[in-house]
């Protein structure tokens, strides 16, 4: 009898995550009808980029927000670290590896390290501290990296990277190329950045999260989250797997930047500010905390969402529109009536299957 | 975990000492012993001079009115507070370099008074996190689904399913810990602090909130996990029949100090005893 | 002498800073909430100061008033429609609708007021000048900066006579001690809680005024930098405690001031904030924060 459970419960786990990667192939393949049909503006085509990289963004916070849960503030800076050394790697490697897709994904790679490293920085003294303090550190965290890339100038020539704070101090020769110049971010960057790559980024994110949630690791994780002092009485460390998730978390934000940076030509790192933090965050909460699929549809609908509204006349009420919706969410979510109610359509609908199953 | 042969007779865990003495452990070194066990809050001294030695294979009690300090000896005993003075020393072992996990590797597993499960976890994945250092497939089989995350969940969900057996608990395995009843709820912590594999359980009122009927089944479990896994119980309880009928060995704490220490018939009679506590109950 | 004068800057912007946190500490201690949209409710009251003393001509200290009038009815309308019916939901969903606040405020006024920037009148004059030189023109003072800090030490005194000679102040702390038992002493937790908005909303609307007063450029994001940067002098004080926002306050303003004039200009932000994460290591709470351990 045991075993079968075994068997039904995983089937149900795996159900529910094969539902998610169905979901963005079928959204892969419908865009790709609709770009071949003609039916997809410019101006849309240009934001599915920045949808997936989004998707990816969202999900991640959501396994330190809703899987770990605890609050961070600067998720945009892991974004922001893998944005730019992606930038400098694509940049580098122009000369000597031509093939573009091998080169996003050297750039990924990178970005991920890079990003996994800050997490690992960020994360080490961070997690020491709770709730509200952990917030407004990693909220710190990531304007300390903002304002760092900030004066940072990156150079490359044949004696290979420079690193300086002025541009002057790069010290290229005549064929070195200035990739990152302070305040004005990276400049003059080959896009290499495409739809399938992103898409791909979206299923190995799921791949690796959902996966993971659903270990031995992510089940102390989850632990963590309900009960810490119980969990550290089973002999789970808490240090150990809140800096598992963090750190995994800060690795595909890095990729996503670096997905990211290299879909245009120029980016500023004010762009991976505090606002870009929170509208992640929004994501996360909106699509539900700890529920993956929530996150992957309101990240892409929220992305476009204020996007599609520029086109209307209502362009100038769009963010007003937006923060109405946000509130109005919130309030109808928390509402005990209207949670009362679902919870009786959830439970009619156990019962009606119940009935079947007899 | 996985490379050790199961044991068929009792298809249990392991267990760490199959020594089952009756005579209360005479002969053996005690698996728990408190040398001057002491702790002040700021200037409040919670507990003090706290010695006690309990058996490979004792049921012991710890008991005194509300406030006596109590839950603080667990605590201290599992590190959630670091003891000011005094020695832990649990299988001749000093547990003072120790934190929380370590002592839970170490031997030490327990329940809490306020009932302290994952409550949006299921039954089963409860009892999983009891067994989490049992299992030893790391976050990349986990991620990519090797070999080894199939073999040891499988094998992890087989004890899990066997553990909550004890107390007839296996029908419950997919409801979330947090929707079951508070009599399975403490039942639960139990098999979950068990699964860890202790040589010492630390159970903290464990019969709280039961009816006569529940208690009775619980006494019966506490003595058949002792025999069957042959470790030491440590019990803080208020049903005196609970405690009277199960404990060999029975320590009173009142006001941060062991006032009495013996066998339940020597506590029932000793005055310090009657006048600290039980003269204020009516079992007394 | 420069040292003094920057000492003079870093304090009063570090008034101005104190002045906001305690907003925010004030509703953390009282809602357990962060309330993210302290800072645009800043920008409103600079905004409504502005436009009463420049196109309706009125005196500066009507301006004032009126300005704080505003943001008060403005604090406990917010608070009422959007923070009062999540009073038992989870931190984060408050959190979010307070983001959601903030965005609505910058909007509306981004529609209302246009986006573009508005130079503030310094109306904290004497005699046209607008400061006064001492030391042969060494040490200039503006009394934009005398009148900020003379504002934060009569409105830190003014609080402290509150929250603990006042029925209300009393109340207050209470309620921030143990809601529950606050309601069964017959405190009415919700009013407490309207009231604490009240007050931290007009303390804001004050630190618009003043805050204009000193750097003079008024647009719809006016409140959200100083407003993150005063959530951080919380934080570094003690969230929850009225000295701890003064203290946590004032030394952001020096350091900020400092860092600028000797160290880097571009990157002190980095510099404060990186201060801020060292605190919170050595001591998780804040320099003035209570550590409540947490009961097993």
């Amino acid at each position: 009898m045991s075993l079968k459970q075994s068997g039904r419960r995983l089937s149900k786990q795996s159900l529910n995550g094969f539902i998610n990667y169905g979901i963005v192939i079928v959204a892969y393949l419908v865009v790709q009808l609709m770009i071949s049909q003609g039916l997809m503006s410019n101006s849309l085509q240009s934001l599915l980029v920045p949808v997936c990289c989004y998707v990816v963004m969202a999900v991640s916070l959501n396994l330190v927000v809703g899987v770990s849960g605890e609050l961070s503030l600067g998720h945009a800076g892991f974004m922001s670290l893998g944005a730019f050394s992606g930038i400098i790697v694509s940049v580098t490697l122009q000369s000597v590896i031509d093939l573009a897709p091998l080169r996003l994904f050297i750039s990924m790679v990178v970005g991920a390290l890079v990003g996994g490293i800050g997490g690992v920085i960020v994360g080490v003294p961070v997690l020491r501290l709770r709730g509200d303090y952990l917030a407004i550190v990693t909220l710190a965290f990531g304007e300390i990296i903002k304002n760092v890339i900030m004066v940072l100038y990156v150079g490359v020539d044949e004696n290979g990277l420079h690193f300086a704070t002025s541009e002057a101090g790069l010290n290229l020769t005549e064929a070195g190329t200035a990739i990152v110049k302070g305040p004005m971010g990276a400049v003059g960057v080959v896009k290499v950045s495409t739809f399938t790559a992103g898409i791909l980024l979206v299923l190995f994110t799921l791949l690796i999260v959902q996966n993971m949630v659903h270990s031995r690791s992510g089940r102390a994780i989850l632990a963590l989250r309900d009960n810490r002092i119980a969990a550290e009485s089973v002999g789970i460390s808490v240090t150990k797997y809140k800096l598992m998730a963090f750190v995994t978390s800060a690795a595909l934000a890095g990729a996503a930047g670096a997905l990211f940076g290299l879909n245009y030509s120029s980016t500023l790192a004010s762009r991976f500010d505090f606002n870009t933090s929170i509208l992640i965050l929004v994501f996360v909460v909106l699509g539900g905390l700890g529920n993956i699929r929530g996150s992957i549809i309101a990240a892409a609908l929220l992305y476009i969402l204020p996007e599609m509204l520029r086109n209307f006349d209502v362009s100038k009420y769009r963010m007003l529109i937006y923060a109405i919706i946000l509130i109005l969410v919130m309030l109808a979510t928390n509402n005990p009536t209207i949670r009362n109610f679902f919870l009786q359509l959830r439970q009619q609908a156990q019962e009606r299957k119940g009935g079947q199953a007899q | 975990m996985s490379t050790q042969p199961r044991r068929e007779p009792t298809r249990l865990v392991p267990v760490p000492n199959p020594n089952k003495i009756p005579e209360r452990d005479v002969d053996k070194s005690p698996i728990l012993e408190c040398r001057h066990l002491g702790i002040d809050f700021g200037g409040l001294t919670a507990v003090k001079d706290f010695n006690m030695a309990i058996g490979r294979t004792e049921i012991a009690g710890l008991i005194g009115p509300n406030g006596a300090g109590k839950t603080t000896v667990f605590n201290l005993l599992t590190k959630v507070y670091q003891p000011t003075r005094g020695t832990i020393l649990l299988d001749g072992m000093d547990t003072n370099s120790m934190n929380t996990v370590q002592v839970n590797k170490a031997g030490i597993a327990r329940t809490f008074q306020n009932i302290r499960l994952f409550d949006n976890l299921t039954v089963e994945d409860n009892v999983k996190l009891g067994l989490h250092n049992h299992i030893s497939y790391g976050m990349w089989s986990g991620i990519f689904r090797l070999p080894s995350y199939w073999r040891e969940e499988k094998v992890a969900h087989d004890r899990a399913m066997e553990l909550l057996s004890i107390f007839d608990m296996g029908y419950l395995a997919k409801f979330k810990a947090g929707s079951l009843p508070y009599g399975a709820q403490r039942k639960l912590e139990i098999v979950r602090a068990l699964a860890t594999n202790p040589s010492l359980l630390l159970l903290d009122e464990p019969a709280a909130g039961m009816n006569p009927s529940e208690t009775a089944e619980l006494m019966d479990n506490i003595v058949k996990i002792r025999d069957m896994f042959g470790i030491a119980i440590l019990l803080i309880e208020h049903d005196m029949n609970l405690v009277m009928g199960i404990c060999e060995g029975i320590a009173v704490l009142n006001f941060g100090q062991i006032i009495a220490k013996g066998t339940p018939d020597e506590i029932k009679n000793d005055p310090a005893v009657i006048e600290a506590y039980l003269g204020k109950k009516k079992e007394g | 002498m420069t040292l003094l004068g920057h000492l003079i800057t870093g304090l009063s912007l570090g008034s101005i800073y104190a002045i906001i946190a305690l907003g925010y500490t004030m509703v953390y201690g009282i809602a357990k909430m962060l309330n993210f949209a302290h800072g645009d409710v800043i920008m409103v009251g600079a905004y409504i100061c502005f436009f009463a003393v420049t196109s309706f001509s009125l005196p500066p200290v009507v301006g004032v008033l009126l300005a704080m009038v505003v943001c008060t009815i403005l604090g406990v309308i917010i608070e009422g429609l959007a923070y009062k019916p999540l009073r038992q939901a989870p931190s984060l969903a408050v959190l979010i609708t307070a983001i959601g606040v903030s965005y609505f405020l910058q909007n509306t006024a981004q529609i209302l007021w246009g986006a573009d920037y508005k130079s503030f009148p310094n109306f904290l004059t004497l005699g046209g000048q607008t400061g006064i030189s001492l030391f042969d023109g060494r040490l200039n003072i503006t009394y934009a900066a005398i009148v900020t800090i003379l504002a934060c030490v009569v409105i830190m005194l003014a609080l402290t006579f509150f929250t603990s000679r006042t029925k209300m102040g009393k109340a207050m702390r209470a309620v921030s001690e143990d809601k529950g038992a606050a309601q069964l002493m017959g405190i009415n937790v919700n009013s407490t809680i309207s009231m604490t908005f009240a007050i931290g909303s007009a303390l804001a609307a004050v630190a618009g005024v003043l805050m204009c007063s000193a750097y003079p450029t008024l647009s719809p994001t006016t409140g959200s930098l100083p407003g993150i940067r005063a959530f951080t002098a919380a934080v570094f004080g003690g969230i929850g405690s009225i000295p701890g926002a003064l203290l946590g306050g004032i030394l952001l303003g020096l350091v900020e001031t400092l860092t600028k004039a000797y160290i880097t200009t571009s990157l002190y932000d980095a510099v404060v904030f990186a201060l801020l994460i060292v605190v919170l290591l050595v001591k998780p709470s804040g320099l003035l924060g209570r550590y409540v351990p947490e009961k097993v």
